[in-house]
């Protein structure tokens, strides 16, 4: 419609240089999405200022006036904050795996017929409440794990991981793990099998055509193209471990301690956790510690995905050098 | 009338039906036309929520007009509330010190000042689950030993000597604590650093100070007891289930929980130094040697103003306390909620009290 009218002169008007004309259809969609660009920024900065504002109190408080500690207030957050990146950290040990090895199944392995229902049954664990997951925690998964915490801590408490004595109810760092790998399977399977399947299928036909096995073509063809794609929705997993709240409440017997043992009574707590724990019987400053280690949580969940961004980008940048 | 239109007044029927009934303390609304009318807001300890549950709903029965909110957010978050004004009374598992009482409140006429008082009684239970032992005696320096992880085994000497009939199995104990702040931890530990303090070592807090083994809540507790091997764990008494309870060492000798018992030891404990005739701040005396008296109780208080900037406020708030403090009500609260039901002498203080509220 904006075209020029055929009688008009050539030459008069470039076609870059033509005046686009703007409809209200236009200016509404501009300002809307512009808006909904700012407006997250500033969300973002109002939770960092609030943060900031409320944790100052509590990080130059002396020592001695947190919780469970004679410390600082570094002493206090220092346990919460290694057990939040621990439990995380062995969830996504357990999940990753699994989630690949899920998303390898539904798109290359399984017959279409089996591969649908199965994609829905692995989002349909996205839709649980993680409260039910921490009840499910508590009540069936803790105690069905203590006779194989007994048994390892007994066989293989030489190795630190499993050092002994094992817990007598299951409620550990474990447990929670394996609750968290479990939340965090459909995010990562869900991503995963999106960039499986749209490996170019002439590179699969091509390693297939070089006399490859399956296996030989998913490892040539399938993992170079998705690497990136596995990193990001790991990332996302850990995300969303890092900050979950009430399964690991319910389920963890937390202590105020550093510890990499993960079938002991006594468990590093998560930030998160210890916040809803405690937060409805304090007041005054113990309300700011726990603000303050809120930050520190913002401040773990920003570099998480600082580095995660980062790795991506070199390795996209390395495959196009390729 | 045709099947649309039929159809279309049915869900009219249903719609209104469902707005109506939006909030479950409108519910079951008593007709009758009490002589209390307005709405009074109250939050604080969620150690009595189901008290004041069942204590709302009976007195909004017989006062139709009456609307009281009680949200259990937490004694800390109640007392806050409460300081700044936006509360009309608050429930709280420790009083408010005689400075904040005496301080500047929202609420209140300046310079008149709060009073706290004791209006749920809950018995806490030591909770034992032992393969082969259902009845268990200890004192409070085992107690606190066993909770320190000091005294490791069931069949440690120092439980037998306790339990001289019964044989106690050698197995590890796994002693569960809270693992979030609350008023039953600092009951608690202020039962085991008053009658044992050099076997516990530090002060009452309401989060608990050693290491071991910990859940949420006390339905956490609970379930850690009971699904767990050779466990003890402490939580109120009412959620104790079929768990063995463990007798306390009083004096000479063994009591077993009752609410009588431990309606007795608030009532013969002192009241806080210090403070006002009406402001009934109690110290526990866990150390008492009286007989019948079961020393590990958590008191919970109301907390109001001496005299409210709304007279209204005041004729409210005197209204649902005085209930609540009725023998009637102590009851119906004991048979819902696990309490302990207030000893008639303290009551009669309490209700002394809730009358000078102008």
């Amino acid at each position: 419609m904006t075209a020029p009218a055929p009688d008009q002169a050539p030459g008069a008007a470039l076609p870059g240089e033509i005046e686009a004309v703007e409809r209200r259809g236009d200016r509404v969609f501009s300002r809307v999405a512009v808006g909904a660009g700012t407006a997250i920024l500033v969300a973002l900065a109002a939770v960092a200022v609030f943060l900031v504002a409320q944790s100052l109190p509590a990080i130059w408080a002396p020592a001695g006036s947190f919780r469970g500690t004679d410390g600082t207030f570094w002493d206090y957050v220092a346990p919460l904050a290694f057990g939040t990146v621990w439990a995380a950290a062995i969830a996504l040990v357990i999940a990753v795996p699994l989630a690949v090895g899920i998303a390898l199944f539904i798109s290359h392995y399984a017959p279409r017929r089996l591969a649908q229902p199965l994609g829905y049954i692995i989002d349909l664990l996205a839709a649980v409440p993680s409260v039910v997951y921490g009840l499910w925690g508590i009540t069936v998964l803790a105690p069905a794990t203590v006779p194989l915490y007994e048994w390892l801590a007994e066989n293989a408490g030489w190795f630190p991981l499993f050092a002994g004595p094992a817990s007598g109810t299951g409620r550990t760092v474990l447990t929670v793990a394996i609750v968290l790998a479990v939340m965090v399977l459909p995010i990562i399977t869900a991503l995963c099998r999106e960039v499986f399947v749209q490996t170019p299928t002439l590179h699969q036909e091509a390693a297939y055509a070089l006399g490859a096995t399956w296996w030989e073509m998913v490892r040539m063809t399938v993992f170079p193209y998705a690497r990136s794609g596995i990193i990001s929705a790991s990332m996302l997993g850990l995300g969303r471990a890092l900050g979950e709240t009430m399964a690991v409440a319910m389920v963890l017997s937390p202590s105020a301690i550093i510890s990499f043992a993960v079938l002991q009574s006594e468990n590093p707590s998560t930030i998160a956790a210890n916040i809803a724990l405690n937060f409805p019987e304090s007041a005054g400053l113990q309300v700011n510690a726990l603000i303050a280690t809120g930050l520190v949580l913002f401040v773990i969940t920003l570099i998480v995905n600082s580095l995660a961004r980062w790795i991506v980008s070199r390795h996209e940048r390395s495959l196009e050098s390729r | 009338m045709d099947t649309p239109r039929r159809l279309i007044s049915a869900l009219a029927v249903t719609a209104v039906l469902a707005t109506s009934g939006c909030a479950v303390n409108e519910l079951n609304r008593g007709d009758s036309d009490g002589p209390l009318a307005g709405t009074l807001d109250g939050a604080g300890s969620s150690a009595q929520s189901a008290a004041q549950e069942v204590w709302i709903a009976e007195i909004q029965n017989a006062n139709g007009r009456l609307t009281v909110n009680y949200e259990p957010s937490g004694s800390g978050a109640g007392r806050e509330a409460f300081i700044a004004g936006g509360l009309d009374f608050a429930g709280s598992d420790s009083a408010l010190t005689a400075a904040e009482a005496e301080g500047g409140l929202g609420a209140c006429v300046p310079g008149t000042g709060a009073i706290n008082l004791p209006l749920y009684i809950s018995p806490l239970a030591i909770i034992v689950n032992i393969e082969g032992v259902d009845a268990l005696n200890l004192d409070a320096a085992t107690t606190a030993l066993i909770f320190r992880g000091e005294i490791r085994q069931w069949d440690d000497p120092r439980i037998q000597e306790l339990n001289p009939t019964v044989t106690m199995p050698s197995a590890t104990i796994t002693a569960v604590h809270r693992s979030d702040a609350s008023g039953t931890t600092k009951n608690f530990t202020d039962y085991l650093a008053q009658a044992a303090p050099d076997e516990w070592g530090v002060d009452a807090a309401d989060s608990f100070p050693y290491g071991g083994e910990s859940a949420q809540g006390n339905s956490g507790v609970v379930n850690a007891v009971t699904n767990g091997r050779n466990t003890i764990g402490y939580a109120d008494a009412s959620r104790a289930g079929d768990l063995t309870i463990a007798a306390l060492k009083v004096g000479d000798e063994f009591v077993a929980y009752t609410p009588q018992a431990a309606a007795a030891v608030v009532e013969a404990s002192p009241l806080e130094e210090g403070r006002a005739d009406d402001d009934l701040a109690i110290t526990i005396d866990r150390t008492i040697a009286l007989p019948g008296t079961y020393p590990l109780v958590l008191v919970s208080y109301v907390i109001a103003c001496r005299e409210y900037l709304d007279p209204r406020d005041a004729e409210l708030v005197r209204g649902y306390l005085s209930w609540v403090v009725s023998d009637e009500a102590q009851q119906v609260s004991a048979e819902f909620a696990g309490s302990a039901p207030l000893s008639p002498g303290l009551a009669a203080r309490v209700l002394a009290a809730i009358e000078g509220i102008r």
